[in-house]
Parts: C-alpha cells; sequence; structure tokens
C-alpha cells in the first residue's frame, strides 16, 4: 500500500485495476469522464479500454467480456444511462457470470447534465444493487466489494458517484500494482438456457432476483459501510433543559451528504457530537433490519439527500409496515430543498431548523459575510460570468455563418449536447432547442412537419454525429423530411476533454485505426447534398448555406474546422488597427467572442467612444473579425504560422 | 502530503476553459470529513481575477487572508452590455472588506518573471509567505522540484519569491 493524491475518478479507476478488472468501456461525460482515461494511463499491461461510440454499446462490450467470466466495467454520466438501459434492464434478467460494475455519476446541481436524476431510483427500477460512496477512500475500495458482490450474485451492480465525489482529490492508501487481483476467465459456455432472452427465462429469473434482493438487504443490513451512530451529545443536557419535549431525533443521509451533516454537525455542535445518525451506503437493497433498529424509539427523522428522497420513501414504508410512530422528514415534507445541490451551509442550515429543541446548545453560528455588506461598503454588482465558445472556436463562425445566409428567414435551429450547445448565448442565438443526445435532427424534422415554410436545421457536433445522430439521419432520409443537416466537425469530444472517436483515427488503445468519414456515412445513406466547408471562410461559408437550404428533401453541410483547444494554431494573432476602428463595436456585437474588449474608458478622452482592442492572450488569429469588419481595420492573424 | 498532512479539495472541472466562473475548494488537516468549505470557514482566498475574489469572499473566515490579483478579465456578458464590470468599485470593496488583503498586479509581474504561465505559483507564493497556508514556499519549492523538469525551476522560483509592494 502506498499514499496518491487522487481524484475521485482516478480512486475508482485504481480499484477496478486492483480488482483485476479485464475490460472496460463507456462513453465520456461529465463527471465520470476519467475513469476510463485513468484506466488507459494506469493500465498494467492486461487490461482492454475502450471509448465506446456510446452508452449503450459500453453496456453491451462489458456485458459480454462478463459471460466469459471476465470482469468488466462500464463507466457513463447519469443521463448516458438513459441510452444503456435497454441493455441493462435485459442484463439484469440474464446475469453475468464475471464481476461487472456499472459506474454511473450522477450530477446533483446539475452542474453540467440536462437532469437532476437520481442512480438510485434508477437501480430500484432496474433491481441493480447500488453502492453510494460518502469519500474518495470509500469508492476506491466500494468498486473492490462491488466487483466481489457482482460475482457472487451474477449481478451487474451499480456504483454511483456523485460530482464531489467523482471531482474531489484526497490523499488515500492505494494498493501496489503486485497486489492487484488477477482473474482467470473461464470463457463463454454455451447455454441458452442461461444467455437468451426468453419470456420464460424472464418470469423465472424474476422471481430469483426478488429473492436475492431480499437476500441482499439481509446482507447490507451487516454491510459496515451502513451503520448507525448513537446520539452523542449531551443527553442529561439536552434533555434536562435545551429538549423539554424530549423528542428523540435522528438523522438519515448518505454519499457525499454524510461528510456535509458531519461538518455541520461538528460546527453545530463542536469535536465528535452528533444526533441519532443513520448512513446509507447501499441504498438498494435497502438496508430494512438496520434502518429499522435505527427508528425504534426515534421521535422524528430528517433525511438529508441529493436529488430524489430515495431514503426518506424507504424510511417511510418501514415506518409503516411496522407501525412505528416515527415522523419522517425530507424533501417530501419540505424541510430540505426539492432540487439542487447541498452544501455544507444548507445542510447547516437543514440540521439547525430540524435540531432547533436543541438551540441552546448549539454554538452561535458566524457569518462574517453579512458583517462585510453594510451602508458604507456595499457589494458591487458582479459581472455573470456563464461560459462561452473559446476565442477562435471554428462552432461561432459556423453559428455564425448560418445566422448571416438565412437572415429575414423564417428558421428552426435544433442544437444538440456539446460545447456548441453554447451557440445558444446571446449574441449568437443560434439554439432554439436542445433535448438530449442526437434529438435534434428528429426534432427539426418534427417540427418542420407542421410548419414546412419552415427551414429547419440541426446542428451536431461530429462525436454525437457518430453517438446518436445515425438513426436520426437515416429516418430523415427515409421519411422524406426537408431539413438541412449541419455537422460541426472539430475533429475531437471536444467538451468532456478531446475523447477519440470513431471519426479520429485514434483509439483509447493508442492505436491509430482507419476513420470513419462523415461524408461517406451521409453519402451511404442517400444524401446527394454534402458540402463540407472550413467555417472559418466566412464568404464561402455564407453562400453554401444559402445554395444548399434552398435544395428539397434532407442535405448536409459539414462545418470541418479542428478544436483549437485541441490543436493549438500557432500563427500570428490579429490586430485592431485604431486609426481605422470606428468604435462600431460590430465585430464584439455579433461574434461575442472573448479576445474582443473595449478600450479601458477611463482612459480615453472624457465622451470619446471606445474602439475595439484584441486581448492578445486569447486570440487564435481565427480571422472571422477581420472577415466582418466593415472599414477593414482588422488584420494580421492566420492560423498557421 | 510531504508533510504527512491529509488534503482534501472539491472542484468544478471544464468551464474554465470556455471562459466560465470555476472554483477550487483545498482543506488541510484531520478535521474534516467532506471537501467544501462552508461559509466563513476559509482561513485562505487566493483569487485569479478581482470579481471572482469577491464572488467567493463569503467563504472566508473573518481576518482571513486574500491573494489576488488586481487585473480584471472582462466577460463577454459585461463587452455586449448584458452584465455590468465596474473594476474600481470591485477592487474598492475588496480593500475595505478584506484586511489582510495582497493584491498583484499580476500582468506587471509576469512580464517582469517572464513566463505567463507561472501565475499560479506567484499566487501561491504569495499566499505562503502570508504565514496562513499551512505550508511554506519552500515546502511549495520542493515539491515542484520533484514534479518539474530542471529547465522550468528557475521561472519557478522566481515566481514563489517574486517581491510584494
Amino acid at each position: 500500500m502506498h499514499t496518491e493524491f487522487l481524484m475521485g475518478n482516478e480512486a475508482i479507476a485504481l480499484g477496478a485495476l486492483a480488482a483485476g478488472v479485464d475490460v472496460c468501456a463507456g462513453y465520456p461525460g461529465t463527471p465520470s469522464t476519467e475513469i476510463l482515461e485513468t484506466i488507459a494511463k494506469r493500465n498494467p499491461g492486461n487490461v482492454y479500454v475502450e471509448w465506446s461510440v456510446n452508452e449503450k454499446s459500453g453496456m453491451e462490450v462489458a456485458a459480454g467480456a462478463a459471460y466469459t467470466g471476465a470482469r468488466a466495467l462500464v463507466t457513463m454520466k447519469q443521463v448516458g444511462l438513459n441510452v444503456a438501459s435497454d441493455p441493462l434492464m435485459s442484463l439484469e434478467y440474464v446475469g453475468v457470470k464475471g464481476g461487472m460494475v456499472v459506474v454511473t455519476a450522477d450530477d446533483p446541481g446539475p452542474i453540467s447534465s440536462q437532469t437532476e436524476q437520481d442512480t438510485r431510483t434508477f437501480g430500484m427500477f432496474s433491481k441493480v444493487p447500488v453502492f453510494d460512496p460518502s469519500t474518495v477512500q470509500e469508492a476506491y475500495e466500494m468498486v473492490q466489494e462491488a466487483f466481489e458482490l457482482s460475482e457472487k450474485y451474477h449481478t451487474p451492480i451499480f456504483l454511483r458517484p456523485t460530482t464531489r465525489i467523482d471531482h474531489g482529490y484526497a490523499s488515500i492508501s492505494v494498493k501496489e500494482p503486485s497486489e492487484y487481483k488477477r482473474t482467470n476467465p473461464e470463457g463463454f459456455v454455451k447455454d441458452a438456457s442461461r444467455w437468451v432472452i426468453f419470456p420464460r427465462l424472464s418470469v423465472r429469473n424474476h422471481a430469483a432476483i426478488e429473492a436475492r434482493n431480499r437476500e441482499l438487504s439481509a446482507v447490507f443490513s451487516d454491510y459496515d459501510r451502513n451503520f448507525i451512530k448513537e446520539d452523542t451529545l449531551d443527553q442529561s443536557a439536552c434533555e434536562a433543559k435545551l429538549n423539554p419535549s424530549h423528542k428523540r431525533l435522528g438523522i438519515a443521509t448518505h454519499g457525499v451528504n454524510y461528510a456535509y451533516v458531519m461538518d455541520a454537525c461538528q460546527d453545530l455542535f463542536g469535536e465528535e457530537a452528533h444526533p441519532n445518525l443513520l448512513r446509507v451506503a447501499t441504498p438498494f437493497p435497502f438496508p430494512e433490519e438496520l434502518a429499522l433498529k435505527f427508528l425504534r424509539g426515534l421521535d422524528e427523522v430528517l433525511c438529508v439527500e441529493e436529488l430524489d428522497p430515495v431514503i426518506e420513501r424507504a424510511l417511510i414504508q418501514i415506518a409503516g409496515k411496522y407501525h412505528l410512530p416515527v415522523v419522517i422528514r425530507g424533501k417530501q415534507t419540505g424541510d430540505v430543498k426539492p432540487s439542487g445541490e447541498n452544501t455544507v451551509d444548507s445542510v447547516k442550515e437543514n440540521l439547525r431548523s430540524f435540531l432547533e429543541k436543541y438551540e441552546a446548545g448549539t454554538k452561535a453560528p458566524s457569518n462574517p459575510s453579512e458583517d462585510l455588506e453594510n451602508a458604507e461598503n456595499p457589494k458591487p454588482a458582479l459581472p455573470v460570468r456563464p461560459p462561452v465558445l473559446c476565442a477562435g472556436c471554428p462552432h461561432r463562425a459556423s453559428f455564425y455563418a448560418v445566422k448571416e445566409a438565412m437572415k429575414g428567414k423564417k428558421t428552426i435551429y435544433c442544437g444538440d449536447i456539446g460545447c456548441y450547445t453554447l451557440g445558444n448565448a446571446h449574441p449568437l442565438d443560434m439554439t432554439d432547442t436542445c433535448l438530449c443526445m442526437g434529438a435534434g435532427i428528429n426534432i427539426a424534422q418534427g417540427a418542420a412537419r407542421i410548419e414546412p415554410d419552415t427551414y429547419a436545421f440541426a446542428f451536431v457536433g461530429d462525436s454525437t454525429f457518430f453517438a446518436a445522430g445515425l438513426t436520426g439521419t437515416v429516418n430523415a432520409f427515409f421519411n422524406q423530411a426537408n431539413m438541412t443537416l449541419v455537422v460541426l466537425d472539430n475533429s475531437t469530444t471536444a467538451m468532456t476533454g478531446h475523447q477519440p472517436h470513431p471519426g479520429t483515427g485514434s483509439t483509447l488503445m493508442g492505436k491509430s485505426v482507419k476513420p470513419v468519414s462523415i461524408e461517406k456515412v451521409l453519402r451511404a445513406i442517400g444524401l446527394e447534398t454534402v458540402e463540407i466547408v472550413d467555417p472559418l471562410d466566412h464568404e464561402k461559408s455564407v453562400e453554401t448555406v444559402k445554395r444548399v437550404s434552398e435544395e428539397p428533401g434532407v442535405k448536409a453541410i459539414i462545418f470541418r474546422s479542428p478544436c483549437i483547444v485541441r490543436f493549438k494554431p500557432k500563427g500570428p494573432k490579429s490586430k485592431i488597427n485604431p486609426d481605422l476602428c470606428i468604435a462600431c463595436h460590430k465585430c464584439i456585437r455579433e461574434l461575442g467572442c472573448p479576445a474582443l474588449i473595449l478600450e479601458d474608458a477611463e482612459a480615453l478622452e472624457p465622451g470619446a467612444k471606445p474602439k475595439a482592442k484584441i486581448d492578445v492572450s486569447l486570440c487564435t488569429g481565427c480571422t472571422l473579425c477581420e472577415q466582418i469588419c466593415p472599414v477593414h481595420a482588422i488584420s494580421g492573424g492566420a492560423k498557421n504560422e | 502530503m510531504n508533510r504527512g498532512i491529509p488534503v482534501k479539495t472539491a472542484e468544478t472541472i471544464g468551464m474554465a476553459q470556455r471562459g466560465g466562473s470555476v472554483f477550487s475548494h483545498l482543506k488541510l488537516g484531520n478535521g474534516a470529513v467532506g471537501s467544501l468549505i462552508g461559509k466563513g470557514e476559509a482561513d485562505v482566498l487566493i483569487g485569479f481575477e478581482p470579481g471572482e475574489t469577491v464572488r467567493h469572499l463569503p467563504f472566508l473566515k473573518k481576518d482571513g487572508v486574500v491573494i489576488s490579483t488586481s487585473r480584471p478579465i472582462q466577460p463577454v456578458s459585461a463587452m455586449i452590455g448584458s452584465s455590468e464590470y465596474r473594476v474600481n468599485d470591485i477592487l474598492s470593496y475588496l480593500r475595505k472588506s478584506a484586511p489582510n488583503l495582497t493584491l498583484i498586479d499580476s500582468e506587471k509581474a509576469l512580464q517582469e518573471i517572464g513566463n505567463a504561465k507561472v501565475l499560479n505559483v506567484l499566487l501561491l507564493g504569495a499566499a505562503a509567505r502570508s504565514g496562513h497556508l499551512g505550508v511554506s514556499a519552500e515546502d511549495i519549492r520542493n515539491a515542484l522540484r520533484e514534479r518539474m523538469p530542471e529547465k522550468l525551476w528557475e521561472v519557478n522560483d522566481r515566481a514563489l519569491e517574486y517581491p510584494l509592494g
């Protein structure tokens, strides 16, 4: 064993390697991405790891490996699980031979996701057991325990960290590679009664799964990561003075919220003092016997959870089943906020109002931020700082070209998932819809069915096109839709950190492979018009959009220019000649490029209008602003030396 | 970690590259279970941009140390007029609100040091010399030497020891 400073996702990867994982697959998605990247980086040499085309593919690759007796890991973000839910729902009925762990990273907030869905609820729905770690160290150990359990009970297991575990770092102790478990897969053994799903198998296995989950509930009641911490507040003091109603109170919590509760208690009551506490590390199957022990004798319980009220519902059910006179509070009673991420402060507030009977015993809360704000020192307005497309991003040029070309026409711009979702922001305003991976292509078709006089556009990135855009394009062509498909091809999966995809010509194993050609795929589907343009050639881009959008049927424009973060341009930056600039601000107003800024107004003569200037630390020399400046005051930029 | 102190952090990932507001919380020592810091609890606040320093000021404890650059980075929202950024108001608020404040003219400092990429070490050095970081400038120098090729040592040393006005 040795100590390493690891991100939660790195810890999960090292935990899987320590458990002797043989095959790893997944699709990138915040906050899950670094798990597979770490497997690839720390591969002891015997592990196969891939970025699959989407989560469904990854789930099926992992299942196939687990059918042979090998250990398999598949990773995704929570909405990725929706894509992979079809194979997973059936896989639970069929089962596995080797251990299989499905890591689904949930994102309370949501910080970078479409939904606040809860994989604990998905576990209940799919009948797949769920592990919910509270710390980075625990995530490392739990993934190993999950593999053992999976193999013993022949079921896939969820490990569901949340963003603060995935992207939190901690110094933790990990095994040496020499201590890693070695598996010895038997290989696939033909047995149609086991591996081929038919109604007869389903009804038989369904019964077996329900019995197994009842057994697991008992097993989890003894699992030492599910635990009760007895009340350590000074009972006599509380009973005598501070808790006149003599109510017995408890807190039930999970995941990173356990850390918030402990830290909040420390602040409210001092070192190591807390009320009765239940920590649930396996929300499904729920450790009923342990929870029953916790609930007996309590008057009120507060459930501190993020996302769904999973523990709250389970405790209500148990209280009902055993006729316990206990009040269960939480999200459903309005005692904990229904959505968004919890913090130490929000949990402290939840505890304070729940434990108001202890109030006299709590330390007076200090809130210096309030001290700061007074009449003599009013807090100034802070600028909003939402994420924007990078300076020099080719997506900006693509959106701007379509916007210019379609000026005055009735349009619908259906966007998709990726950096280019940021095209919705002012001043581009070029994303009218965004739903889920690949949806824009079909939404454009549906909208145009009702309004045939609308020019329907679907914008999709290269990685999203392969992950979820192919079926929508075939649907459009087959059903003779009238739409323009715009593929924003920056030759990488940019938003999640530049993972390879089928069009990039490399894999996570580091191999060079023949790339899948987007234009050949489109032509093979049957599209007759497939034009490839460099979006940074503004005039040609506008002309192409004008011409192609007037053609009947399904047609495609591929805007191809590499991501500037991945392929850093080395050419000279653009310069603005202040003698020519007329301070019209068109470049700033229409492009919203972070490299275009205004002169410092305070340094100017009174009344003078500030001119545009270029932040050379950000400019990439993309020349888009040069091409749209009405007085040609900007020049000198170039992508290459 | 070299001194055997447990370390925990929490941060937002991904949005920084795209011009968003990001933070990282860091805890040293045995006390805490979680890595997020509550309001009014931070000993030291290091800001890479004055507006962002003010945004995160509520996390600082009373009389906590603030190390911040004084150079604003104007967001696109302010350039196109959908939000306001008055730098002088923000700097004067910062001066009044944080008694233990060190403001660094990062553009000037980095020009003198000769490398724009050592801003993080510049700010870390200033924080270490405040005496409230829990680690010394010497600890940081040693850790950097373990992790960096020798050719980068000198420029990082200059950033670490950059004289503050």
